[in-house]
């Protein structure tokens, strides 16, 4: 109930437009991976999806930002059921290994059933461009192979509601699901990542 | 509800319906003849422009003869759908971020309290010059100079196109004109209905006997013999509404012939601009149309026009 008013208000926000290069309706597992610029960006793509496929459609967001304050718990805990994981660890080997962690929590969350939301830049773009892509990514592919990998575009959203502003300008933007990136075996994680990527920026122009 | 007082609101609500059904069935006929595949996509695009006529008109004529407050919302809401669809489409950079969170929260709204107060003064400079002094300041306050001249200009005049000319068309409601009162529902009715027949009348003649393109680096599908049928027939057709206006049959004529002409030029501005940013339409709200903004561009430079002749000849 909260979330489909939450998709609601920002639909009546952002305005998108939303077009389908794969199908829309398909019940496998997903990985949607967007580009990050807004606040905006999670509930847009989710608001995007048929209501049928809502509620198994998880996001994966920073612990350090919602699971702080009552309405943020509440909202990313309960309302979307979002994977919530440690970002900014140290660097060297104890980062390795909680990074290692939060992948493997997040493929055991999506489970037999659900799909998620992520977005590999780690953190929202000012600017709009899409940044280069973290590694979680390529894991979390390798880890569940089953699951479709769905490049997701998301125009105008840094205009709508930017970095650091707490009021939205109530601009058009647009939505772009692309088709499923195939997972070629041996490829490393280099060439994976930059390819993953080409095929998210690709999509702007579509 | 006026409209069972007022015998020739009725009869305009009336026209507007019959005209309506004459499209429909024209449009079906049209559909069930066609076999080619490009006049195909054109009758397709014919008929859906026939489904949204349907439409705007209801929801125009229904907030139109309810009320001055219904009136006064549908056009807050047209103004707040047409700024956002100018400003998707502008070089907005993340230093208007807070002038333009003004612009559709504050201004938008107030600009329209002031048509339901009737407090012509300030309404006729809030946008002008109160607004534009202030978003500019605004947005020097946020500090970033690149393209500032730029980026302020584009804010003021989309405040002006969308929210200050649009609002014009309520605020035919606040005139005051002797031996007319508490009929102005009906300029409202004269001014939207004979500038969008104009649009719709240059459409039909520039299809069926267009030749000579007028600018076809702005506005590729407009053509003289467009341009002057139908002008001329909307000019016409004002002149035979003259009965539900405080104007002679004369004067009628020479409105219509104003805001027709207005209407022109605004549909060619906003080309002009949609062209300069390298897209068709303004959104895609409206099947068949475009956006909101694609619709009412003829409306908002027509709206200002008549309003001030109407005001300086008729108000005392």
């Amino acid at each position: 109930m909260i979330a489909t008013a939450l998709a609601a208000v920002s639909r009546l926000i952002a305005g998108p437009t939303v077009e389908w290069l794969c199908d829309p309706s398909s019940e496998a597992q997903r990985i949607y991976f967007g580009n990050h610029s807004s606040h905006l960006d999670f509930i847009v793509i989710w608001s995007a999806l048929p209501p049928r496929l809502r509620r198994r459609t998880r996001p994966v967001a920073g612990r350090d930002y919602w699971d702080r304050g009552t309405v943020r718990r509440y909202v990313s805990s309960r309302v979307f059921r979002a994977v919530l994981i440690e970002r900014g660890q140290a660097a060297g080997h104890n980062g390795l290994v909680a990074a290692r962690e939060s992948i493997q929590r997040m493929s055991d969350e999506m489970g037999d059933r659900d799909s998620l939301i992520v977005f590999p830049e780690g953190t929202r773009s000012p600017t709009g461009e899409v940044a280069t892509f973290k590694s979680g990514l390529f894991h979390l592919s390798r880890l569940r192979p089953d699951a479709e990998l769905i490049p997701v575009h998301l125009e105008n959203l840094n205009r709508v509601l930017p970095k650091g502003e707490a009021l939205p300008v109530p601009m058009l933007s647009r939505v772009v699901f692309g088709p499923r990136l195939e997972m070629p075996a041996g490829e490393d994680k280099q060439a994976f990542l930059t390819r993953a990527r080409a095929a998210l920026v690709e999509l702007k122009a579509v | 509800m006026v409209l069972f007082e007022d015998r020739p609101l009725l009869l305009l609500v009336s026209g507007v319906v019959t005209l309506l059904v004459v499209a429909s069935i024209v449009g079906s006929i049209l559909s069930r003849r066609v076999t080619s595949g490009s006049a195909r996509a054109t009758v397709d695009n014919i008929n859906a422009r026939i489904r949204a006529w349907w439409v705007m008109a209801l929801l125009f004529m229904v907030a139109a003869t309810t009320g001055r407050a219904t009136s006064i919302l549908l056009f807050t809401l047209v103004s707040f759908l047409a700024l956002r669809e100018f400003v998707t489409l502008a070089p907005t950079a993340p230093g208007d971020h807070r002038a333009l969170v003004w612009s559709f929260f504050v201004v938008t709204p107030l600009q329209y309290y002031l048509v339901w107060l009737e407090w012509y003064g300030m309404f006729s400079i809030l946008i002008p010059v109160y607004v534009s002094i202030f978003l500019a300041v605004r947005t020097a306050l946020a500090g970033d100079t690149q393209r500032f001249l730029e980026r302020t200009a584009v804010n003021q005049w989309g405040l002006m196109i969308c929210v200050y000319f649009v609002s014009y068309v309520p605020a035919l409601l606040m005139l005051r004109i002797p031996g007319f009162e508490r009929q102005n529902v009906k300029l409202m009715f004269f001014l939207v209905m004979v500038v969008q027949l104009s649009d719709v009348l240059q459409y039909v003649w520039g299809k069926s006997i267009g030749r000579h393109r007028l600018a076809p680096s702005v506005s590729p599908n407009k053509t003289w013999e467009g341009l002057i049928g139908g002008v001329l027939t909307a000019t016409l057709v004002g002149a035979a509404l003259w009965w539900a206006t405080p104007f002679s049959p004369g004067v009628a004529a020479l409105m219509a012939l104003v805001v027709t002409t207005m209407g022109v030029a605004g549909g060619l501005i906003m080309s002009g601009i949609k062209r300069g940013r390298g897209v068709k339409d303004y959104g895609a709200l409206i099947s068949g149309h475009g956006g909101v903004l694609d619709r009412v561009d003829s409306l908002c430079f027509a709206a200002p026009v008549f309003f001030h002749l109407t005001r300086y000849f008729y108000v005392n």
